[in-house]
């Protein structure tokens, strides 16, 4: 009797890049505007390659402001849309990046970090984006950042991302490094029906009655959608529940209050993490990006040695999951966080602490990757 | 302009807290009451027109009618309406700006979406001036002319805005006046009636400003400039570079076929398409095969 073997889950090599972008497909994102940028040009080249297959739409535009108009215009009329950049491109779509913040637009940005400031290092990594992904655009704003340690994470975080920020109405920024973005490794993709997809409310009261910013007990209102007959005003000034400009002390402050409740009250849902042995750990490395695998090697070391080291992944730096490091620090656990920058989130770890343990910092800003001998090697320092 | 008043209270968002933002005597309101008129003409619905706007005066147009309307930021309507656009081609996207909004800060969207052709249409109220931020000198403040940042007299010149149209590729291109409403109601008209993109420069007045420092009296005397400067476009071909000084063209400097954007991405998409469906013939065949190597082990 012939017996018909099951196909096997396609593993195929990829780069971090091109699972961002498939995970975006996949996602439901059907519109994409870019500009070219080094490292984060894979993402425009393969959706100007996919999008077309699948009746999307891929643009290039003039600049990396005019990217950031245009993917708000397409979420506005009802496509799920992002972009890709790198930091000086991530620059320029501060101002838009504000907007959408303000007018609750949902959209995905990838930042994919290269050293910095300014031009900097086009082809090496870093995370020095940390706090322009949190307080880039001016203005008081909460905002939501993801960052992924894998290609298989570049392909699911995607999605996430997506699924944010249609639940919430908000941008997400998706912070990847040169490192993660260019690396290529086995993925198996999921099928699409195995992949998790939300979608915005939309509203379901006749449109007369339709109240573009009202307030929900969930924090975020349903979305019109352009065309969809619920005609309303969208601006990038304070607003009304109507969406008509407004000066009233008592329609500015609810409604950036609201802007706020909607993220914080649902920090559970939103705030990503993974830990590693970090029960009976008497030193716990807080990492996230591609500093998270050598971080994780070092550990594996350093419990080979008998060190009791244990590892806390960051995957959602903002809003910084404040409620998972307060705990640590409660224990009188040592905490390590290697990045690639002076000390971003070292700085809001320290900021949780409050004095009650140590935090120790490995800094590395060379354009190169933090090594797991440097992290293990101020890890033996620290138990000297 | 009594007559017209039933259709505009047609158009107008009457829960939104009125009175309007612009001076008495704006040429906004002029250049509002002819866009309503030509989309009510050409029958569109109002939830098929997106008014998009920048920022300024003229950015706080669209929060009066009831349309789908954007006001984006300074400079960036254009890129926001190139999203809608291209997201549902189905509506029917309306750009205005100011000219420091269209030509200054957002100067490279503008000849950008006019070398694209995506079927938008661009109207941009020239008042040569920034008037909401208090009348500092703008791309189209001519030569010599003060305002609060060029208190001895601007030393840069001017854009011509209908030109630079023309020049970066937009397929029609015109200019009107606050004054000669008629004619603007059919320049806005045709605009929307083009495939591709359009543009419709309208002078306009600000008396408030750029007529108080430049000592033009008040939105009257600023308007009958507006008579005697108009030269219309065929009148204005015969004349010496010499006659034109100090006047300007009206009427539609340019109108021409061109692929539209959207046309143009169709084919891509079918490209694309037919590529997808070779590829995948050619793995479901690689499949078949490996399964049948399979079965006969």
């Amino acid at each position: 009797m012939h017996r018909r073997k099951k196909p096997e889950p396609k593993a195929q090599l990829m780069q971090g890049n091109e699972a961002c972008a498939e995970g975006a497909l996949i996602a439901g994102c059907r519109f994409f505007a870019g500009y070219p940028i080094t490292p984060a040009s894979e993402i425009a080249e393969h959706l100007s390659y996919r999008l077309p297959q699948v009746d999307g739409t891929f643009i290039q535009m003039e600049d990396e402001i005019a990217s950031m108009g245009a993917v708000i215009g397409g979420s506005l009329a009802g496509v799920k849309s992002m972009t890709a950049t790198s930091g000086p491109g991530f620059s320029l779509m501060q101002e838009n990046l504000g907007f959408a913040c303000m007018a609750e637009v949902p959209c995905v940005v990838v930042n994919v970090m290269r050293g910095g400031p300014s031009t900097g290092l086009p082809t090496n990594p870093s995370q020095g984006d940390v706090m322009q992904a949190r307080w880039g655009t001016h203005g008081d704003h909460p905002i939501i950042v993801l960052s992924p340690s894998s290609v298989m994470e570049c392909f699911t975080l995607t999605v996430k991302a997506f699924n944010y920020s249609e639940k919430y109405r908000t941008p997400v920024i998706f912070l990847m490094d040169e490192v993660v973005a260019h690396m290529r490794e086995k993925v198996v993709l999921p099928e699409p029906n195995e992949v998790t997809v939300i979608d915005r409310v939309k509203p379901s009261v006749p449109p007369e009655w339709y109240l573009p910013y009202e307030d929900t007990s969930f924090g975020v209102p349903p979305m019109g959608i352009f065309g969809e007959g619920y005609r309303y005003h969208v601006t990038g000034l304070v607003h009304d529940i109507r969406g008509f400009p407004t000066l009233r002390q008592d329609e500015i402050e609810p409604f950036l209050l609201r802007l706020f409740r909607k993220i914080s009250i649902h920090f559970a849902d939103i705030q990503l993490v993974e830990s590693f042995h970090t029960e009976d750990a008497d030193l716990v490395i807080v990492a996230y990006g591609c500093t998270f695998r050598s971080a994780h090697r070092a550990m594996v070391e350093a419990r080979a040695r008998g060190l009791k080291v244990g590892l806390l992944k960051l995957i959602t730096i903002w809003p910084f999951p404040r409620r998972v490091v307060e705990p640590l620090t409660r224990a009188k656990k040592t905490l390590l966080v290697p990045e690639m920058n002076m000390g971003q989130i070292s700085r809001e770890v320290k900021r949780v602490n409050q004095g009650m343990t140590t935090v120790l910092t490995v800094n590395k800003i060379d354009g190169t990757m933090i090594t797991p001998q440097e992290i293990l090697e101020k890890i033996e320092e620290e138990k000297k | 302009m009594i007559e017209d008043r039933p259709l505009i209270y047609k158009y107008l968002r009457h829960d939104k807290k009125f009175p309007h933002v612009w001076c008495g005597g704006c040429g906004i309101g002029i250049l509002l009451g002819s866009l309503i008129r030509a989309i009510d003409h050409l029958g569109y619905t109002k939830d098929e027109v997106v008014l998009v706007s920048g920022i300024g005066c003229s950015g706080r147009l669209p929060v009066y009618v009831d349309f789908n309307t954007l006001h984006t930021t300074h400079g960036r309507a254009l890129t926001f309406a190139t999203g809608v656009k291209l997201a549902k081609p189905e509506l029917k996207v309306i750009i205005i700006m100011g000219d420091g909004d269209a030509t200054a800060i957002g100067g490279n969207h503008f000849i950008h979406a006019a070398r694209r052709n995506l079927d938008l249409t661009a109207i941009i109220v020239n008042n040569n001036i920034y008037g909401m931020t208090g009348g500092q000198y703008s791309p189209t403040t001519p030569y010599g002319q003060r305002a609060t940042t060029a208190v001895y007299g601007s030393v840069e010149h001017s854009f011509n805005i209908a030109q630079l149209a023309v020049c970066a590729g937009a397929v029609f291109a015109a200019r009107g006046t606050v004054y000669h409403v008629r004619q603007l109601d059919g320049l806005i008209e045709k605009a929307l009636l083009k495939n591709g993109f359009s543009v419709v420069e309208v002078i306009s007045q600000c008396h408030t400003h750029y007529g108080r420092l430049n000592k033009l009296g008040n939105q009257i005397d600023m308007m009958k400039q507006q008579r005697d400067s108009a030269v219309p476009v065929e009148k204005a071909r015969k004349m010496s570079p010499e006659e034109m000084e100090g006047k300007f063209e009206i009427g539609i400097l340019v109108d021409r076929e061109a692929p539209n954007y959207l046309e143009q991405y169709n084919k891509v998409r079918q490209k694309a398409k037919n590529a997808l469906s070779l590829q995948l013939t050619k793995e479901e065949k690689e499949e078949s095969e490996r399964r049948e190597a399979l079965d006969k082990q």
